[in-house]
Parts: C-alpha cells; structure tokens; sequence
C-alpha cells in the first residue's frame, strides 16, 4: 500500500490552473522529489497532500491518499489527525514559519500535545529529545529560546525537529534549504538523510534546486506548469533525460566542475582596490564587514566574489562601485583614486523588482544615465535606448512599457541595459541571477558573456552560487567573514583548494549525480570530523 | 479623538513600496471599483458644495446667519422659537436658534464652510510640515535625524486638546478665530506623519532604483524630487485622508468647548453647546448639528478607507482567507541574511548551524 | 539582562529629556508672549499695585531663562512668595499660584485629579475590553454577518464625535427613558456603588470612540496576522483554529495593539475633556476649560505641564511594554 497517491489532481485559484492533472505515488519509506521552476505548482501539490487548500476558495479535484486518508474526503477532524502526527511538513522560511512570541520547545510541546495528549512535562521532554536528535547542541537550554535567538541554520532543524516530534511516516519538505547558506544546506540535507537511515520516514521533497533533488532522493517528478513533464528514478532522468524540457533545465543547471572558456583579460588594470575596510555600527557593537580586502580587476576579465551570507560580499561591491564609503583603504579606477560613484564603474542589482523605479517606463529608467550626463536631444535618447533593448534581447517597442509588465528575467535584462547606458569600463553585478530560475539564470549568464565579448567590458560577479561564479569567471575570490581567504585563476581554485573553508564550501555544493553526491556527503563527514 | 491609533492604522499600510503600480490610473480604476467609497465621495462633494455655496443658498432663502430676530423667540420662556418644531416655515427653511432668533439654515450652511474649510487647511499644514521635517530627518546625517526626531516625537507627546485649549487662551480674541484655530491644530499635530513619512522615505532611500540613480550620475536634489517624493504620495495622502475626519472632530470639540470658532461666526461644533437643553422645544437644534458632523466625518473615513484601499490592494487582500505569504523563493536568501547579517557575523557564525 | 536594561535606561532618559524640552516649550510659549504678562497673569480685576506685586513674584525684571530656571527650581524644590505680609510657601512640585482662585494651582488640580483619574482609568477598562473584545471578534467571523454588523457599528462609533455621543445618551437615557439620573459626582470614598452609576454615561461615552477605533486596528491587526507564515505552520499540524486564533494570532496581534493603549491616553484626556464639560464633572478638564475661558494663565500652564507630564508617561509605558511584549524590539 502505497503511503501517497495521488490521481489526477487539479488546482484552481481562481482562472489560474496552478496543478493540472497530476499523478504519483510514493511507497512507504521511499523518497520523491518534485522538481520544477516557479509557477510549476509544485508547493500547491505538497500544500495539497495535508489538505491545506481547504477554506481558502481554492478548487481541488481529483484524489489524493495520504497514509490511508483520503484527502478530499475527509472530516475537518480526521485531516487535523492526520496533519502532524501521519504526515508532517517543513517550510521554507523557518524564520517566519515558527511563532516570533513562543519558545521553541513550547510550541513543538504543543503541537505534540495535540496528537497525543501527553502531560507538559512529557511534552516538553520530547521537545529536548527531538531537538537533540537534530543536532542542537544543549538542547534542554536553546529549547527555552525563541526563534529570533537561533541561526538560520538552527531554526530548518528546529523546524524539522517539531515535525519529526510526532513520528510521522511522510515527512513533506517544501524548499526546506532554500533560505540557507550552501554549508548549512548540505548540512540539513545530510540530516534528513540520517533521519530517514534512522526512522523509515518517507521523504517528498519540493524544490527548484536539481542538485538538492540529487542529493536526497530516490525518484523525481520533473514539473511545469502544473504537469509531470518525466519521472523517474534520480540517476535515469538526470543521467538520461527522456523529455526536452528536462534536457533544457538541466543543461542550464550551472556545474562547479565544468572549466570555463578561455579569458581574454588584458594586462590593464581598470580598478584596484586597496586594503579596503568597512565598519558598521559604532562603540562595542562595531564590526568589521569588509577587513583588508585587495583586489586588481582587468580589462575585459571577470573576477568572481563568492561567499556566503555575513562574508561582506555585498558590502565589498558596493564600495567598489561607490556607493558606500569605505572606512578605510581606496578604490581606484584607471589609476586616479575615485570617491563616490563614478559613471564608468555600473552595478547589476539582485533583485529585479526593486531594481527599476515602477513608476517609470523600462525606457525612461534606461534613459536616466543618458540625461544624467547632459544629454538632451529626444530622438538620440530613444535611438540609443532601443539600441541598448534590442542588445539585451528585449524590443524596441518595450520602451514605454512599466517594469511590472515584464518578468523577473526581463527585468534583470533592462538592469543591464541601463548599466551600459553609461558606457561603463567595469559592471560590478551583485547576485544579478538569484533570484531567477535556472533556465532564466543561464540566459542572463549567456548575455553578460556576449557583452563582455563585444564591448570588452571588466565584470565582477558577486554571487553565492559557487557553480554560477564557476560558470562566468575568470579569476575568482572566495570570502569569509569580510576576508579574502582564498583567490587565484578559477579553475585553481575550484580544482585545486588549499583553504579548508574552500574545500568545505566545495564540498557542500549538490551534485547532479547521485554517486557523485554521495562522495560528496561522505567527503563532508570527513571535513566536520577533522 | 484617537490620533495615536490613527496613526498606527495608517503607519501599517504606506511603508512597503507597491511594485508594479501605473500610477494614477491604477489608482482611479481601483477606487472606482469600490461602491461604499464612491457613494462616500459623492456625500463630501455635496457638503463641500453646500459649503461654496453658503452665499448662494442664503441669498435664496433670504436670510443671514449672523443677524439676530428677537421677535421669533419668546423670551417670556427663556428663548424658546416660536411655532411648531422651532419654527419651520417657509421664511426660515429649518427654523431658527433658541434665545438669539438667528436662522438655522444659515448657520448650518455657514457652519460648513468653517468646519470643512478649518479642517481642510489644517490639514494641508500638518502634511507641509510633517513632509518637510520627515524628509529632512531621513535625508540627514546622524545628528540630524536624532535631533529632528526627537522634536518630533515631543510633537507626537503633545495632546492636541490640552495644547489647543491652552494656546487658544492666550490669543487676544482680536486675531480671527477660525484662522487661529486652523494655525493652532496645524501646528500642534503634525507629528504623526512625519514620523511615517521618514520611516518610508528610509525603506525607499534603501531601494536600489535609488541606487541606481546615483551611480547614473545624479545628484541627491533630484534623486529626492524624481525618485523619493513620488513613493510618498501614497503613504502621504492615506494619511491625510484620515486627517481630515479627525480634524473636523477636534475643530467641532473645540468650538463646543467654546474656545474655538466663537459666536457670531457659525460652527457646527459650537451650535451644539447648548444644544441638550433645547433638545424639546427644537429637535432640530440638536439633530443637525449633530447629524452634519457625523455624516461628514463618516463620509469622510469610508472615502479614507477606499483611497487607500486603494493605493495598497494589499491591505484589501487582508479580508480574504489564504494559508500565507508567498515568497520570491531565493531573495529570501539573501534578505534574510541582509536581515540577519549584522546579528550573525557579530554573533561570529558557527558553520556548524 | 544588560540588553533590556539598557533600553529601559534609554527609555528613561529619553522621558525626562522629553519632560524637560516640553516644559521648556510651554514655559516659553506662555511666558515669553507679548503683552503684559503680569496683567495676564493676575486677571481683569487686579488694580495696578496688585498686578506690581504680581510682576515682583514672578520675578518679571529677570531674563527669560533665568525665569525658567527659577520654574524649574521651584518645580523641584518647592518656592516661597512673599506678599508684602506674609511669606507663602509652595512645596515641591510647585506650579505657581493663581491670583485669580487665590490658591496655589497644585492644590487645584490634585483637587480635581481624583475626578478625572476615574472617568479615564475606569473608561480605559472599559475600551480595552470591549474594543479589543469586537476587534477580534470581527477578525475571527470575517465574511460572516456578524462581521458586517460590527464592522458598520464601529465605524459609526469611530465618526461620532464624543460629545454628540455623549449628548445623545444623556438626552435618551436620562431625559427620555429615565433609566438613570443626570450624573452628579460622587466621590468613591463616600459611596462606591452610587460612585460608579454616575459614572457609567462618562465612561460609555467616553470609551466608546475609543473602543471604536480599538476594535478597528484590533481586527486590521488580527485579519494581518492570520495571514501570516507561522499561523500556517499550525494549522499544517493539525492545531485547532480555536487555539490558533487565540493563542497564536491574538498573541502577535495584540502586542502592537495593547502598547498603543497606553500612547491612546493622551487622546482620551481630550476626550476626557469634552466629557467632563458635557455632564459636569468637576474634573482637570471642566477646570482647564474654565481657566481659558477666564484666562488664569498660572492654571492653564500648571495643567498643561501636569497632563502633558501623564502623557509622556503613559508613551514610555507603552513603549515598555511593546519591548516586554515583543523582545525583538529591544535588538534595534
């Protein structure tokens, strides 16, 4: 008997048709990724199989089995017995996820207490015991903590600690490592694995990141728009994708083990910076985001900056771009040492959608660095605007269209288009493809290569994302804690990593691989016992 | 009036920038849409017609607010109208005021101009200064902003009654009543919308379209006029909208504490000071007064409501039932380690999370 | 706990600065105007040797801040008037005297605090209850008819003036129907139960604005917090909606909502006001209107500094109290 079916299943919210007539199961034990871009509706099935949709005008038709309940059918009484105790479910954002006001050990006591009507004390004592076994140390003291007072990291394995708290057979894992640094990602991958080893659990998980699927499951669901594009077992439709669209994510998947093509830096140096040194905050509560940072940037070559969250990456582009001061050291460009913004040094932004003002038209926004220098005549503007849409793949009609009538892609495209406005020596892109899908993200990528090309532009790419740092750069720089530990030609650095921050950075990036991921994991347990 | 909480209502809707809003059309299409707030709109373009009009109307009914008829009150009982339901009657369309004779449609007309007018210019005051000061805050360096803070929220302490009624005294009677009031009540309360005011101009000062205008090459001046002051209107008129409400409120109080808008000049507030002990003899005394003020500031919040409904949909999204927020999946990533950034990497982040 | 002590010790510096910086506002507004303060200051009767021994007191030959300072001095330490006879003394915190009433203005307002300390504490319970009570009320039916019902009931509570509402339920509850008396004042001491019954029209009329906008923000809090990630994080385990809304969504909803009572005090005193004029209670209020109206300029400051001080009070409680509610706060 299997521990999920689910036969056809539609959702509707409104016109929108988010699943659309899918079908799967999932043995007892087994684990399942369900593996799609956004807008593919895999959170609405995952959402679905707990009957969450329910009161919320959503439609749900079809059927859905979950550990002998039927979903659609079931009593309000029935399906809040199976929630938690038969089938439990992680989220993403474990920040927002968890009660700001509670401790966490009382709230996993109170859900535990829901499902089985133990004394508080007992409860409490589960509390500890499964926050233990997911790896908090000194679990009876942070269990009176709240969740503001732990770490990303610790709050996902709270997260998972409360759902585990009621021995479920399902554990239902929606983008459980999104939200987290690559470290601490495999890290909590490496705990469920440990956890399924351990209880039998089933394991569905959903998530965007192909590697992630790799890593933890045995079957995939590829997804888009609503439908299973291919399924199968991990290593057939990774190894051998049957369908295109498969073949299409996955060629855009971004691997940390592919050499790039070959650069063509020159020997000129367009910006250096020197000992750069940035303070927050002031008295005892000071700290250093960026400590002595150097770096030499050529015409026409990408250097990489990679790191984590808290590694002062951001920090570093901004003053390398000049919007932020630095406390100490100097940035200069073409040998004069420049403070403040300079038109020649540009900057990409992350997020599309603060990105561009929304109450101007893309055009305008694209315009700005053009009137800004002086220019006023109206028909060289426009001229040299649409030049700059059609560059970045976009049309010239786009001009008097508003940034919420385009994708997040598009968006990130007429960044660029307005960075090059200004006839920039060195673009400084900050996470430009984060925030976009995969097949998006290569595209992005393809464009910024091309222009380098053309226009001999110097990039630098600061990005989390070692295999996307890998993909475009030249040079690359790995940062921690606002310190260079570690830089040199890319493929050096990847191939070849003296630090050990860097070979446990290495280490924890997903593979696509089954076998190669399990290498990986064992190479991690390695690293942690050392 | 509660002013703090109004200020919460309003604080909680205007600081998060609205992506993808056109603008003015956006804005009339979704206010179009809400049938309470438009039937609101049309009440106050009544009133503030009524309001303009006050001459007009007088001119036809014949008569004035100010000029007292002694002959239709009796005074042998304390100044009671004479005639049925205080003296309705085709030369005195509502009747007149008990003791002074003086004509109650007049007065109620006139009484609009002041109400709406006090309250419109005070108004339009209170968000001069409170723009003015919370951009100047937000803009400023460190010192800057602490000192103009703190002024503000000094501002914000000051219970606008007590403060009216204080300052209302000491000004010799010569200085205009409804301008003083007006001064008085603009001057006193702007606290509140400076503070929302820098508290959005902080989140967009933060936005990287304003990051990007500095790096094209423009100056803080216009980064402020292009970038900054257009995401203000929102917030901005919100809050004004339910200003207006309240300031009417206070004026009506005021003058029904009889040291605002002082006799002869009309006010709705003021005509109510006596109002219970005629209640028998001329309903009407009592009733319209009382109903003008009530109708006008109800009209006045449900159109508030709608305006900014109807500036942040999501505010409207509240009312229906969902099961959560979405997110853009990976920026959470990153702002929550924006967010998180200075906690952890001053906490010294472990890597064994 | 050196996190929230640190703020407390903020919040309280912050207090006093704020105290000291009104003071300074009101001592300058009232006291530096033109005109002839002393004249003011004694009343329309005075002859002119009074208004000379009046202008003697305050020490009007003296510079402004020096004024100040001796207002300070005399607000900490207590002051002696000397008035040609006799020498009066007025203990610490001495607000001045008033010519006019011929007392100290101390002495008036604690007089009239005890009266206006019931009709607000006793309307604040009131509002608290039943604002937050509708508030989430409304939150909890949403979409439902008693929903709509509340929703239409607060907003007319919210657009009344108080005064309309308090003239209204006078005129219907003891002119018409005679369910109660006119109010009178009693004091608690003498007879708490009559105490109460004459105060129960000032409060309902009171707290009803109140209450009013309460239930507003209490709902928009609740409808807000309902929709957020944690309350699905429960209601995916199976918790009851009961519980959720009750233990999870009123928690995070009222937090903000209940420190904002204590900020709401400064406006109900206005309330307050109206109140204690309309059914005349011998309160702060009533006195301070008739202190305008007679223009005793010692009273008016002496009451404006008082309230004011109770109003930045009851802020730095609210602001204690959101910190203790929610300790993130205590972080920026």
């Amino acid at each position: 008997m299997s521990l999920v079916q689910v036969t056809d299943l539609t959702v509707e919210f409104g016109d929108l048709r988010a699943v659309d007539g899918l079908s799967f199961q999932l043995a007892p034990g087994a684990a399942v990724a369900l593996v799609g871009e956004s807008g593919s509706g895999k959170s609405t099935v995952a959402s679905a199989l707990l009957g969450l949709h329910r009161g919320t005008g959503a439609r749900v038709g079809g059927s859905i089995e979950v550990a002998g309940v039927d979903v659609q059918e079931a009593a309000d009484e029935e399906l809040r017995r199976l929630r938690g105790a038969k089938a439990a479910m992680v989220f993403q954002d474990p920040l927002s996820s968890l009660d700001p006001y509670y401790a966490i050990g009382d709230q996993i006591a109170e859900v535990h207490r829901v499902h089985t009507r133990v004394p508080r004390r007992a409860a409490r004592a589960r509390a500890v015991e499964v926050l233990d076994r997911v790896g908090i140390p000194d679990a009876a003291r942070r269990s009176r903590s709240r969740p503001h007072e732990f770490s990303g990291g610790m709050r996902q394995r709270a997260l998972i600690a409360m759902a585990l708290a009621c021995e479920p057979e399902l554990l239902i894992a929606d983008e459980p490592t999104t939200a987290l640094d690559v470290t601490v990602q495999a890290q909590i991958l490496d705990l469920l694995h440990t956890l399924r080893e351990e209880t039998g659990m089933g394991l569905l998980l959903v998530t965007h990141d192909v590697g992630v699927a790799a890593e933890s499951v045995d079957e995939v669901l590829v997804m888009r728009h609503g439908r299973v594009v291919e399924h199968g077992p991990v290593g057939a439709v990774l190894g051998s994708p049957a369908q295109s669209y498969t073949r299409e994510l996955l060629g855009a998947v971004p691997r940390v083990d592919m050499a790039r093509a070959p650069s063509q830096a020159s020997e000129e140096v367009v910006l250096e910076a020197t000992a750069l040194r940035r303070e927050f905050g002031r008295g005892k509560r000071a700290f250093a985001a960026v400590d002595d940072v150097s770096l030499t940037i050529h015409r026409g070559e990408t250097v990489g900056i990679v790191g984590e969250s808290g590694s002062g990456k951001t920090t570093l582009g901004r003053m390398l771009v000049g919007l932020l001061e630095p406390t100490a050291g100097e940035v200069r460009h073409e040998g004069h040492a420049r403070a403040g913004v300079n038109p020649a040094v540009q900057m990409v932004f992350q997020d599309p959608v603060s990105s561009l003002n929304p109450r101007r038209s893309v055009g305008e926004s694209i315009a700005d660095p053009l009137r800004a220098r002086g220019e006023r005549d109206e028909k060289q503007i426009r001229g040299r605007v649409t030049e700059l849409l059609e560059r970045v793949g976009l049309e010239g009609a786009h001009y008097d269209r508003y940034p919420h009538e385009f994708s997040g892609g598009q968006r990130q495209r007429v960044g660029i288009a307005r960075a090059l406005a200004a006839d920039p020596r060195v673009i400084v892109c900050d996470e430009p493809v984060s925030a976009l899908d995969v097949t998006t993200q290569a595209q992005v990528v393809a464009l910024l290569g091309e222009l380098q090309r053309e226009l001999g532009l110097a990039l630098v790419f600061v990005a989390h994302d070692l295999a996307v740092v890998r993909q475009v750069s030249d040079r690359v720089a790995v940062m921690r804690r606002g310190r260079i530990v570690e830089s040199g030609p890319a493929d050096e650095v990847y191939d070849n990593p003296q630090d050990p921050y860097t070979k446990q950075l290495l280490a924890a990036v997903p593979a696509l691989d089954p076998q190669v991921a399990a290498r990986r994991r064992a190479a991690r347990r390695e690293l942690t016992a050392a | 009036m509660s002013e703090a909480l109004v200020a919460a209502e309003a604080a909680g809707t205007g600081v998060e920038p609205v992506p993808g809003a056109s603008g003015a059309r956006q804005f009339w299409r979704r206010l179009r849409v809400q049938r309470a707030a438009l039937v609101a709109a049309a009440v106050v373009a009544l009133l503030v017609l009524v309001a303009l009009a006050a001459p007009l109307l007088t001119a036809i009914e014949g008569q004035d607010p100010t000029t007292y008829h002694p002959s239709l009150v009796d005074s042998a009982r304390g100044g009671v109208p004479i005639g049925s339901l205080g003296g309705i009657g085709g030369d005195h369309w509502l009747g007149v005021e008990p003791q002074t004779g003086r004509d109650l449609f007049a007065r109620l007309v006139y009484g609009a101009r002041v109400s709406l007018g006090v309250a419109l210019a005070a108004t339009v005051i209170q968000v001069f200064v409170g723009v003015v000061m919370g951009i100047a805050s937000a803009l400023g360096r460190g010192w800057v902003d602490q000192l103009l803070s703190r002024i503000t929220d000094i501002f914000v302490a000051m219970p606008l009654m007590i403060m009216s009624l204080a300052l209302l005294a000491i000004v010799p009677s010569s200085f205009p009543r409804p301008v003083l009031v007006t001064l008085v009540i603009g001057f006193i309360a702007w606290g509140n919308i400076a503070k929302i005011v820098r508290a959005q101009t902080l989140t967009l000062k933060g936005l990287d379209y304003v990051s990007a205008a500095r790096l094209s090459g423009w100056g803080a001046w216009r980064i402020a006029r292009r970038e900054l002051l257009p995401g203000l209107a929102a917030p901005v008129i919100t809050y004004a909208a339910i200003l207006m409400p309240v300031n009417i409120s206070i004026e009506a109080a005021l003058s029904f504490l009889g040291v605002g808008v002082k006799p002869p000049t009309p006010s709705w507030g003021q005509m109510l000071t006596a109002a219970d002990v005629w209640y028998q003899a001329a309903p009407q005394y009592l009733l319209l007064p009382a109903g003008a003020l009530f109708v006008t500031v109800l009209a006045l919040t449900v159109l508030g409501d709608g305006v900014r409904t109807a500036l942040d949909p999501r505010a409207a999204s509240r009312l229906s039932v969902g099961t959560g927020r979405r997110r853009e999946a990976r920026a959470g990533k990153e702002s929550e380690a924006k967010a998180g950034k200075e906690n952890e990497a001053r906490a010294g982040k472990e890597n064994t999370a | 706990m050196s996190g929230f002590g640190g703020f407390l010790l903020r919040r309280a510096v912050g207090t006093v600065v704020t105290l000291l910086a009104i003071s300074v506002i009101v001592y300058v507004v009232f006291y530096a105007t033109p005109g002839n303060v002393a004249q003011i200051t004694c009343g329309p009767r005075c002859s002119p040797e009074q208004v000379h021994q009046v202008a003697q007191q305050l020490k009007l030959d003296d510079p402004l801040y020096l004024r100040y300072w001796h207002f300070l001095e005399g607000l900490i330490a207590g002051q002696d008037y000397s008035t040609g006879t006799s020498v009066e003394h007025c203990s610490a915190p001495c607000l001045g005297l008033s010519y006019q009433s011929d007392r100290q203005v101390m002495d008036i307002i604690l007089t009239k605090l005890p009266v206006s300390l019931s009709l607000v504490l006793g309307a604040m319970v009131l509002w608290l209850v039943l604002g937050v009570g509708t508030g989430v009320l409304s939150a909890w039916r949403r979409g439902r008819f008693t929903e709509r019902v509340l929703t239409a009931l607060t907003l007319a509570g919210w657009a009344t003036p108080v005064f309309v509402i308090g003239l209204v339920l006078m005129i219907v509850v003891c002119g018409e129907l005679q369910l109660l008396p006119f109010p009178q004042y009693v004091k608690f001491t003498d007879d708490p139960e009559q105490w109460a019954w004459n105060l129960l029209l000032p409060w309902l009329s009171l707290a009803l604005i109140e209450a009013a906008a309460f239930a507003r923000l209490t709902r928009a809090s609740m409808l807000e917090t309902l929709a957020e990630d944690h309350i699905r994080t429960f209601r995916a385990y199976g918790v009851a909606e009961r519980t959720i809304v009750g233990r999870h969504a009123l928690r995070g909803a009222l937090a903000p909502v209940i420190a904002l009572n204590a900020n709401n005090v400064g406006s109900a005193i206005g309330g307050a006001v109206l109140t204690e004029t309309l059914f005349g209670l011998p309160g702060i209020g009533q006195e301070l209107v008739h202190a305008v109206n007679v223009v005793d300029l010692p009273v008016v400051v002496g009451m404006v500094l008082v309230i004011g001080f109770f109003v930045v009070l009851a802020n730095a409680v609210a602001d204690v109290l959101y910190a203790v509610a929610d300790r993130r706060v205590v972080l920026t």
